[in-house]
């Protein structure tokens, strides 16, 4: 299986570099039949902890028609380049930390930092401009279905202002690196389940974004199907970029063996590197 | 780019929506053509008021058996009183010239009246019109004189009528208003509705938020600006089949209202509807679609 080098692209909004990727690159695409996924060196790890890219302190939610807080009291610290899988059953409150770092809501308590950006205090007219630093992939796939995939991705660009020309250089560059080469003009309905989460990745990174968030992504796709999504996610974690999963998934966090965080009632109660699903 | 994009979904979300399309524009015409007319008729009473301001006359009838000496007296009186600009004197044949004239639509009462019948009087230019309830306590005891009256107070009957009017136009111009502004509120709760997909990807990927919002804004100002331009050719209208022609007689009796009168209408109209049907829309979007 060959590698796709992921090119520096003229979209990126800063730059960005990965200390790891010369030394990690090359020896794994033997033991991807398999998907053991070997978490980065341990020596490239601590590089890449030089810069937090997510920091949660002492958060609480507790949305007002409920009876308990959904996210207690929750404290989380990630590092640039890390790949975080966020487990724990349903109604643990997976989704509102996802939704609380996407500023969809505010905390009652505690502080949200991404990056440079204090997402608690951000003003409503940030909001937009803070995202683009956020790439987002969902279970459901939320393409528009009127698009092809080429489209699709070419949306992304065309919401945020990006020229034409750029959108016609990026989008088969990146489409061809989620495997889509040759499909870029199917519609959504073209495609299968693990087509359209490929388009869907396509999008959430066609902006190279610090951060990219997934909410269960291969909750609606079969084992092998999921494992190539779990590929594509691995290889855009190698660029540096932040990957934080909420997964179902045990298969996949064992074989991934990356930062295993588990949720319960809202409260974090268990935070290990390399763990597995337990 | 962005803005072809824009437009497209403006034509695609009123297309879809094509009959409630219909209603806003409806009633939104119905409702500016009403202020159109109310603003008309406002202007109208300040035209006629500066008309007559200059021509408004008190009018001094003397008796009927009034002799020269007394009718002198009458006469110095005013030109000795300083609220008169100047006055004119009318006599008997010049009263039923006047009276002919004015009722030449009956003649049968033209007919049964003689010069006898009629009063002499002295047709007084004021100063300031104003002023005629002091010149009419001066005059109307004194010998000689008949009866005195104020123009001004057969004209206050015109103006408490436009007045009328216009209140009863405005009055239609609001409530039509109201539910014109209900269903631009609704049209945009649809249409954000059916473009829910659009919208949450858009404001995930951080499209700005008046990007999500332009398209939604100018469906209801595109409602507003064919609304108002429906207003103002029933206005044209109006004036051509109705003021110009069936009640042409009644407008005779003032100033007539200028074709300028009502061009001046179109940016006013246009500019109210869409000003105030965008920022309904936007309030409308401010509780639909989240940041
Ligand atoms: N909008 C909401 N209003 C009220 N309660 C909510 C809302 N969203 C989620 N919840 C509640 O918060 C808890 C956590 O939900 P969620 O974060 O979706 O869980 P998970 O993704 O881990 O399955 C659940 O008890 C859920 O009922
Ligand atoms: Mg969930």
């Amino acid at each position: 299986m060959g590698h796709l080098t992921i090119r520096a692209s003229p979209v990126r909004m800063k730059s960005r570099r990965n200390p790891c990727a010369a030394v990690t690159y090359g020896a794994e695409s033997a033991e991807y039949a398999t998907l053991v996924l070997e978490p980065p060196d341990r020596p490239c790890a601590s590089a890449a902890r030089l810069r937090l890219v997510i920091q949660l302190e002492g958060v609480t939610k507790h949305y007002p028609r409920s009876n308990r807080p959904s996210v207690e009291d929750v404290n989380v610290f990630i590092d640039k380049g890390e790949f975080v899988f966020f487990i724990g059953p349903t109604g643990a409150g997976k989704s509102t930390m996802i939704k609380l770092l996407l500023r969809e809501e505010v905390p009652d308590k505690g502080k949200i930092t991404v990056g440079d950006t204090d997402v608690t205090r951000l003003r409503r007219w940030k909001v937009p401009a803070y995202r683009r630093s956020i790439g987002c992939v969902f279970q459901d796939f939320r393409l528009l279905p009127n698009r092809t995939a080429a489209e699709n991705v070419a949306f992304a660009l065309e919401v945020i202002g990006k020229p034409r020309s750029v959108a016609r250089r990026v989008v088969p560059e990146v489409l061809e690196l989620v495997g889509l080469g040759g499909k870029e003009h199917r519609y959504p309905h073209e495609l299968s389940g693990g087509e359209q989460q490929r388009v869907a990745v396509a999008r959430a990174f066609v902006n190279r974004p610090l951060l990219l968030l997934a909410d269960e992504p291969t909750g609606n796709l079969d084992p092998d199907t999921s494992i190539e999504i779990m590929r594509l996610l691995d290889r855009i974690s190698r660029t540096g970029t932040t990957i934080l999963m909420v997964t179902h998934d045990s298969n996949i966090v064992n074989q991934m063996r990356r930062r295993v965080i588990e949720i319960e009632n809202g409260q974090i109660v268990r935070d290990q590197a390399r763990g597995v699903y337990g | 780019m962005r803005a072809k994009y824009v437009m497209s979904e403006v034509f695609l979300g009123l297309w879809r929506n094509i009959s409630m399309t219909i209603a806003m524009i409806i009633t939104m015409a119905v409702s500016l053509s009403m202020l159109g007319a109310g603003l008309m008729l406002y202007n109208q009473v300040d035209v006629i008021e500066e008309f007559y301001q200059t021509n408004l006359e008190v009018v001094v009838y003397l008796e009927r058996n009034i002799d020269q000496p007394t009718t002198d007296q009458i006469e110095a009186a005013l030109k000795a009183s300083d609220l008169v600009a100047n006055y004119q004197y009318e006599d008997k044949e010049k009263a039923l010239e006047r009276f002919q004239e004015t009722f030449k639509e009956s003649p049968d009462l033209v007919k049964a009246v003689e010069a006898d019948v009629l009063p002499s009087a002295f047709r007084v230019k004021m100063n300031d019109i104003a002023d005629a309830p002091k010149l009419i306590k001066e005059f109307e005891g004194m010998t000689g004189v008949y009866q005195v009256t104020n123009q001004r107070e057969i004209l206050q009957q015109v103006f408490d009528i436009l007045g009328g009017a216009q209140r009863l136009t405005l009055i239609v111009a609001l409530v039509q208003g109201v539910a014109a502004l209900m269903l631009v509120a609704n049209t945009i709760q649809v249409a954000a509705y059916s473009r829910r997909r659009e919208v949450a990807i858009m404001k995930l990927v951080g499209a700005p938020n008046w990007f999500v919002q332009a398209p939604f804004v100018l469906e209801a100002v595109f409602a507003a600006v064919i609304g108002s331009i429906f207003a103002f050719g029933t206005l044209i209208a109006a004036k051509f089949l109705v003021i110009d022609g069936q009640f042409a007689d009644l407008f005779k009796l003032m100033p007539p209202i200028t074709m300028q009168a009502i061009l001046v209408l179109l940016p006013i109209l246009v500019g109210v509807s869409a000003v105030i049907s965008a920022i309904t829309a936007w309030i409308t979007l401010r509780f639909n679609i989240k940041v």
